[in-house]
């Protein structure tokens, strides 16, 4: 079940998965994600499908290491299995032809971005993608991200690959040269928030895709709640895309803290038992 | 000798203090083979026997309870097997005492104590499972016909037991990890031990049902997609898991939850248990809002992780709860604090968004209106602040909204529940049938299995006419 049929590394915390999922495959569409439990003992955490292959019956994920389970999930190997995994989650992005599009990434973000900008192109839209992070070795899926935008802006925050500099400068260098008809961003909740915050300036309809802290993804606990225009919705079933003007961020941040003392604890009863 | 003299039996428990320090333990510890018996006795086999009126299935009670008496105790097992998928749970989770117990001859009419119904249920139940001697029921051969089950609580569980013994090729679907529904991640360890449940789910991939899980429908694979790999109709049977808020200021701060959230966790995830990854918020003082049973199963949840003050949040008063007597009963005994005729109106937090305290408002119980509660009305100027660092909403559920909205076709009530025939629990589409919690609301386990029962036989009769 769930088989991984390949890993690869795109650096030291970032990792790339592919694994065997045929009906996902073939029902999912961009903005989907699935939630995973590696093993009996493991939780649940919620993964966007970054891409996937119908004929192969693949999907792939990429995953970044955060905690316990990022960290035991990128540690797997080809040959392995994921004892659960179930989707495709959440309602799909909404995407048509609108002229052209601004494409923010930030960290771990432009994995499920990417089918995003895939299905705009395809649309038929001009599609700018600005690639974000804190370094170089931190910006992943450059070439296919190329692959399906019109332009590519590398923003680093310490200047080791494309520009030096914020998300948001590169935003604005393009908005300022050119009519933007809409914006999407994901990343880092703080990255989405300035992302939103600035596009607003300019009145540009903006899609944010957030990573609210899930159990079962399927409406049912409601730990995924977030504030937008003032209502409370459950990112599983009514997002994880929302209409990013809306979007209570601060209250997104501390909520993504919520079980912070208890993630630290775990994580370090799981160093002390790979160390023994 | 005289029946009616006999004492209503206790059934015994785990001591209080010794229970709460532990998540796993089951609090009722069942009836030894005399008390049963004893029990039994009192039992009058009433010509007209009211409790089987009260029974949402109708079980035989007079024939089980007879049964008992006699020490035939796999008899009864079966006589409560013909009507009931799941006698060892219902023996444990039925509010007997608005159903069966509170229509017995001896409540009726002498106005004593009912003869115990569910103790002996639960009696008879767990001595076949432990016998050894289970039977398991015959099937019909093979017809081939593909029939799916979406959810796996009990409405499904009863409804594939009666397909598969019918012939059927039934397969049920579920979303989760595990299969149970409710029973699995909702209702807790302490008051139905999974490996109960467990038992029966093996009976029933023993005569063959397949569970398929991790597989949302709608989802995972659509209707259609089902249709076209030969499943002929379909039983919805996907609960009311969608948690109601109270939509109050500060209620997304941090350390407050619904209680579907707080019992998945330590049910489903086994948060409890630092060896599992999931973690859980163990509060020291902890509020749970709403006087259920979900409310009961979360504040004695809370009180074994630990919690200094466990308290009960709920604006009428303890004759209005409708959690079962029991229940509230082996709070009591646990120490759970009830804050009754109160209401939550705002929460505050620390600098980190985490909860700190919550404002409170005191309430009285209005003249009866015509549906005849007792409306609870705010007293003004009574506010207060309880200082808490968990608080759990527990206030109800919705008819979970995944099947309905993936059929624009199906007609839903304006609560989103799915109209059906009351009778062969058939929907607005002829192939689909429901029943539980998505078709009543959040009701209850024997309700649910009857949908299913009903549900199996609606199906089973359109099928015939089609095939
Ligand atoms: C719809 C959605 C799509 C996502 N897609 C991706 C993706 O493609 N790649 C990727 O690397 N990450 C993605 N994430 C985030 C990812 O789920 C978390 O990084 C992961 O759950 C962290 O778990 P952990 O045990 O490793 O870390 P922990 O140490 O437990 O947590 C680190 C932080 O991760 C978040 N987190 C923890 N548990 C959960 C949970 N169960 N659900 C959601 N967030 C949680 C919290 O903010 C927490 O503080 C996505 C999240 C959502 C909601
Ligand atoms: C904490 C708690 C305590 C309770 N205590 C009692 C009690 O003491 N006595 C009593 O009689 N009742 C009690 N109840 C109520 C009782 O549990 C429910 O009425 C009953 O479980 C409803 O059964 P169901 O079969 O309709 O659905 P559920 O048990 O709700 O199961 C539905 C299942 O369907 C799955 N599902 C949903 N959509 C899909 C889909 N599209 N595809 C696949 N799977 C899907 C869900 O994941 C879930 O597992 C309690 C409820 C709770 C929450
Ligand atoms: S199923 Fe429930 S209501 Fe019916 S006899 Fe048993 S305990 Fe009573
Ligand atoms: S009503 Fe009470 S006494 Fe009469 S048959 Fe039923 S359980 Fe026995
Ligand atoms: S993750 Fe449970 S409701 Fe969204
Ligand atoms: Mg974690």
């Amino acid at each position: 079940m769930n088989e991984i049929i390949n890993v690869e590394s795109f650096s030291e915390n970032v990792v790339k998965l592919v694994v065997k999922a045929p009906r996902i495959a073939r029902s999912r569409k961009p903005g989907h994600f699935i939630i995973l439990r590696i093993d009996e003992k493991g939780e649940r955490i919620p993964l966007t499908i970054a891409a996937a292959d119908e004929k192969a019956g693949t999907i792939t994920l990429v995953a970044q290491k955060v905690g316990v389970t990022s960290k035991r999930l990128c540690e797997m190997k080809p040959g392995d299995s994921i004892l659960d995994l179930v989707g495709p989650l959440g309602k799909a992005t909404h995407i048509e032809k609108v002229g052209t599009v601004l494409a923010c990434g930030g960290g771990v973000g432009v994995a499920p971005l990417l089918p995003i900008v895939e299905g705009f192109k395809k649309a038929g839209n001009r599609v700018v993608t600005i690639l974000a992070a804190r370094s170089k070795d931190l910006i992943i899926l450059e070439d296919e991200i190329r692959k399906w935008s019109d332009e590519v802006i590398v923003m680093t925050d310490d200047g080791s690959h494309g520009r030096k500099g914020l998300v948001t400068a590169g935003a604005e260098e393009v908005i300022k040269r050119e009519k933007v008809d809409e914006c999407v961003a994901i990343g880092p909740a703080v990255m989405m928030k300035f992302t939103s915050l600035l596009t607003q300036k300019y009145n540009i309809p903006t899609q944010a895709s957030l990573n609210a802290i899930m159990v079962d993804g399927t409406g049912m606990c409601g730990a995924c709640r977030v504030s937008v225009g003032g209502q409370t919705k459950f990112t599983c079933v009514d997002g994880p895309e929302f209409d990013a003007e809306k979007i209570d961020f601060d209250e997104l941040i501390l909520r993504l803290g919520g079980y912070k003392a208890e993630e630290k604890e775990a994580f370090e009863r799981f160093m002390q038992t790979v160390t023994i | 000798k005289d029946r009616g003299l006999i004492e209503r039996v206790k059934m015994p428990e785990m001591n209080a203090m010794k229970r709460v320090c532990y998540q796993d333990r089951e609090v009722n510890l069942g009836l030894d083979v005399q008390s049963a018996v004893r029990e039994a006795q009192r039992c009058m086999d009433c010509v007209n026997p009211t409790c089987m009126e009260g029974c949402p299935v109708s079980i035989n009670i007079p024939k089980f309870i007879k049964n008992i008496e006699r020490g035939e105790f796999l008899e009864a097992a079966k006589t409560l097997k013909e009507t009931s998928a799941l006698p060892a749970v219902c023996g444990r989770v039925c509010p007997q005492e608005k159903q069966c117990e509170a229509n017995c001859f001896y409540t009726l009419k002498l106005k004593k104590t009912p003869v115990a119904i569910g103790y002996l249920e639960r009696f008879a139940a767990d001595y076949e499972r432990e016998s050894g001697q289970a039977s398991i029921p015959e099937t019909a051969p093979k017809n081939g016909i593909k029939v799916a089950a979406i959810g796996s609580g009990p409405a499904s569980l009863a409804f594939a037991g009666d397909m598969i013994k019918l012939g059927y090729d039934v397969t049920v679907f579920e979303a989760l990890h595990e299969i149970g529904g409710v029973l699995k991640y909702g209702i807790p360890e302490f008051r139905l031990p999974n490996k109960i449940v467990d038992v029966e789910l093996d009976n029933l991939e023993k005569m063959g049902v397949r569970f398929e899980r991790n597989f949302i429908v709608g989802r995972t694979a659509s209707f259609d997609d089902l249709k076209a790999e030969g499943y002929q109709a379909f039983f919805v049977a996907s609960g009311a898991g969608l948690p109601r808020f109270m939509n109050i200021p500060g209620e997304n701060y941090n350390g407050i939850l619904s209680s579907n959230e707080y019992l998945t966790r330590v049910n489903l995830m086994n948060a409890a248990d630092d060896s599992f990854d999931t973690p859980v918020l163990k509060g020291k003082n902890v509020a749970v809002v709403g006087g259920g049973n979900t409310a009961m199963d979360s504040v004695r949840t809370a009180k074994r992780l630990g919690a200094d003050r466990a308290m009960i949040i709920y604006r009428r008063s303890r004759e209005e709860m409708p959690a079962r007597v029991e229940e509230i009963h082996h709070a009591e005994e646990e120490g759970i604090e009830f804050i009754n005729l109160t209401n939550p109106i705002e929460y505050f937090s620390d600098e980190n968004g985490r909860v700190k305290s919550m404002k409170v408002q005191r309430m009285e119980l209005a003249e009866a209106d015509a549906s005849g509660r007792r409306r609870p009305v705010v007293i003004e100027g009574s506010e207060y602040e309880i200082p808490v660092d968990v608080v759990v909403v527990a206030i109800g559920v919705s008819p979970n909204p995944l099947v309905p909205s993936e059929l624009p076709q199906l007609k839903v009530s304006r609560w989103g529940t799915i109209d059906v025939d009351s009778e062969t629990m058939q929907s607005s589409m002829p192939e689909l049938f429901a029943g539980g919690d998505i078709v009543r609301g959040g009701a209850t386990v024997i309700l649910a299995m009857g949908d299913g029962r009903r549900a199996a036989a609606g199906m089973h009769q359109y099928l015939s006419e089609q095939n």
